[in-house]
């Protein structure tokens, strides 16, 4: 029999089976960054100069800042001149039926549960004519448009809708705001838009579509959404299906802006390469996200299950402007081997009554790394506001950490903040309990870890929240068997 | 063939011999009791049994309906049919009791090659055992032991050695931490639960548990072996004379 220590290294030692395809015949710019890339970048994707403009003053930003340091995270210095910044994916290799796809694949779409007309796009199988991806979206995209809502790629929101991206683009995270958001704004690839008008409320979740038509967004992504006064909508970024990638660095943006009364919610689940069990690899996510509730009433919420990249420094925040407002953050991440995570929330209170609930579950294996990192800021004018923070970290194994950082600003007399942290590491007694149940050890696992991240999948969509329970048991597997 | 044979048991913690040759002969439709002073390795001989990771068995042989009980891993032996009510139940926050039981006996019901109870057909089973250890059905959806009480703890052991019908359950100290009106519950759950199918030992320091769940045999273990053996008068001769009456004559003895 196994000790104790054992069965939780086994565990550790989950092994990312999918590797990369480096399979698109690029047309591309030489690496490096400079002006004539960015302008290179802005003439290919046809964009009106007022864009070239704005990414040319995001790049001179860029160049006077410094890449920031607080992070609690290690890694080697990035060589930004070796980055290639603009790749057109050609063609896929295809192959020719999925019995041509590696069976461990298949075996991990099966147990995530996805259909198989989908495993077989994600697996970069020809897909015959009876699933047409495109028309598929195509039929979402009508239903939607006689809605008034827009969703479409970013660059075709620019060509479409200028005025729209022109209003809010930079206006929740200003293109000067941080290095890795300067970066993006010079040198963004595409993204997603969504605009929901006054009063409608989005009829489906913003996902099934979605995840047939995100896997080819780039390095660096940028999305915006808005909601118009009494608007609702969900929306719900990437894929639980491993995510093969051959860019190391991903510096995303996210703006939301929620008018009077609208609601908008951001659900993500991101899987992709952590790198290998030497800590060898893997995507660097520095990320930056950020919603602004600008009227009254209105809510953001985000929601986040992180289980990939060998290292994650991301934020999601809410700047709670109008009074009533509410800011939401919910997460679950995951560090197994070398991976490290700095991740958290800003919730900024400017208006009166406003209210912020942060609730993170850090869970780390192996020899990973995780850091909670919170900042509530209650300004003067926030009346009466609140502010509630449960941060929990669970540990699996004895070479793993947590850390966290909750930092409280409160401004004026009338308003409360509460924080409450717990660490706690999986216990051998918890493990033999349930195996004296019958469960088996991987299960039991399973079971401990879901029952602690329970009060993040809540608030996830329904069919998401299946993915991401089993996707945990994914990420922690073992070869125990 | 006995149910459950123990042959001269020798098991250690952290290098320290605690079991020095156990023998103990269970047959179906027995309820036998194992009763001593604190230290003397009652609970290491229900961690043996159950499998206890950091318990190691240095010598002697267990044969559970014949096949060696040691070579298996815990989940199999609960998948066999061997059950432990814990000393100290375990909490698992989030996760909810009958979610947990429900994965547990579709464990045990695959193992035995039945077919896996839907949700259902499940929620009934799980009413009707609530019945019988006089259990309120919100703990069915509250996270397994969390903010449970001591009583409701044990009580929960019961429900749960109901709803997978153990061949062999073993009572470590259930009755420790109870007050007398939830002794009685406890004790009347686990007569129901009796029958000619399913073998009990019951692990206890105090006689007062055998009054109500009255046992066919009762052995006293006594610094990490078995000294006497008897029947359920042996209990009440104990209680009145203590441990060191045994101790004592077994000194005679020798």
């Amino acid at each position: 029999m196994a000790t104790e220590t054992n069965t939780i290294e086994q565990f550790a030692d989950q092994e990312y089976k999918y590797g990369f395809i480096t399979d698109i015949e690029a047309d591309s710019t030489p690496a490096g960054l400079n002006e004539d890339i960015i302008r290179f970048i802005s003439a290919k994707k046809q964009e009106p100069e007022w864009l070239l403009e704005w990414r040319l003053k995001s790049y001179r930003h860029w160049q006077k800042m410094e890449e920031p340091r607080w992070p609690n995270v290690k890694y080697p210095p990035i060589d930004y001149q070796a980055i290639v910044y603009y790749s057109a994916p050609k063609k896929k290799i295809e192959l020719k039926d999925i019995s041509e796809v590696d069976p461990e694949l298949l075996r991990t779409y099966d147990k995530l549960g996805i259909p198989l007309r989908e495993q077989e796009w994600l697996a970069g199988v020809a897909v015959d004519a009876v699933f047409d991806s495109v028309s598929v979206a195509t039929t979402f995209k009508e239903k939607l448009r006689e809605l008034g809502i827009v969703f479409c790629s970013f660059s075709e929101a620019v060509r479409e809708y200028p005025d729209l991206v022109r209003k809010y683009l930079g206006s929740v995270v200003p293109a000067n705001d941080n290095y890795f958001a300067a970066l993006n704004s010079a040198v963004f690839s595409d993204g997603s838009f969504c605009f929901i008008p006054k009063g409608v409320r989005c009829p489906m979740e913003l996902s099934t579509y979605f995840r047939i038509n995100a896997a080819d967004t780039g390095q660096f992504e940028r999305t915006l959404i808005v909601a118009e006064e009494g608007s609702q909508v969900s929306y719900l970024e990437g894929c639980t299906a491993p995510m093969r990638d051959k860019n190391q660095l991903h510096a995303a943006v996210v703006e939301l802006v929620a008018l009077d009364n609208a609601r908008i919610k951001y659900s993500t689940v991101q899987n992709w390469y952590p790198g290998d069990k030497e800590g060898r690899g893997g995507i660097y996510n520095f990320v930056t996200k950020r919603g602004k509730c600008a009227g009254v009433n209105s809510k953001i919420s985000w929601t986040q299950v992180e289980t990939g990249s060998a290292i994650t420094w991301k934020y999601p925040s809410v700047l709670l402007i109008g009074d009533n407002s509410v800011g939401e953050f919910y997460s679950v991440a995951v560090v197994n081997n070398y991976q490290q995570a700095d991740t958290g929330t800003k919730m900024t209170h400017i208006g009166k009554n406003t209210k912020s609930t942060i609730v993170s579950k850090g869970i780390s294996a192996g020899h990973g790394q995780n850091s909670y990192r919170g900042l509530v800021e209650m300004k003067k004018n926030a009346t009466n506001s609140r502010n509630y923070s449960q941060c929990d970290s669970l540990l699996l194994g004895d070479k793993c950490g947590a850390h966290t950082f909750p930092y409280i600003e409160v401004k004026n007399t009338s308003s409360k903040a509460e924080h409450e942290a717990t660490t706690s590491k999986i216990g051998e007694d918890q493990i033999f309990y349930c195996k004296q149940r019958g469960l088996s050890t991987e299960d039991a696992v399973n079971m401990i870890v879901n029952g602690f991240c329970r009060e993040v999948f809540h608030e996830l969509p329904m069919e998401f929240a299946v993915e991401a329970q089993k996707l945990l048991g994914v990420s922690l597997e073992g070869s125990v068997g | 063939m006995s149910l459950l044979e123990v042959k001269n048991l020798h098991a250690s913690v952290n290098g320290k011999e605690i079991l020095h040759g156990i023998n103990l002969q269970v047959n179906i439709g027995e309820v036998h009791a194992i009763m001593g002073p604190n230290g003397s390795g009652k609970s290491t001989l229900a961690g043996v049994l159950a499998g206890r990771e950091a318990y190691i068995v240095t010598e002697g042989q267990v044969l559970y309906q014949g096949k060696n009980l040691l070579e298996m891993d815990p989940e199999e032996r609960a998948r066999e049919g061997v059950f432990l009510a814990f000393q100290y139940p375990v909490e698992i926050p989030g996760v909810n009791n009958s979610y947990f039981l429900k994965a547990a006996l579709n464990a045990i019901r695959k193992h035995k090659g039945l077919e896996e109870l839907d949700a259902i057909d499940f929620l009934s089973l799980l009413k009707q055992k609530t019945k019988l250890v006089d259990m309120n059905e919100s703990f069915l959806n509250r996270p397994v032991n969390e903010g449970f009480s001591g009583g409701e703890k044990k009580r929960n052991e019961i429900f749960h050695m109901a709803v997978l019908e153990p061949t062999l359950a073993i009572l470590d100290e259930t009755d420790s931490g109870l007050d007398i009106d939830a002794l009685k519950t406890v004790s009347e759950g686990v007569n129901k639960l009796r029958s000619k199918e399913n073998a009990t030992i019951i692990v206890t320091h105090y006689q007062r548990l055998l009054n109500y769940i009255v046992p066919d045999f009762v052995h006293v273990l006594v610094d990490g072996i078995i000294v006497k053996s008897g029947g359920k008068d042996l209990a009440i001769k104990l209680e009145e004379l203590g441990y060191d009456w045994v101790r004592e004559e077994t000194v005679h003895a020798v």
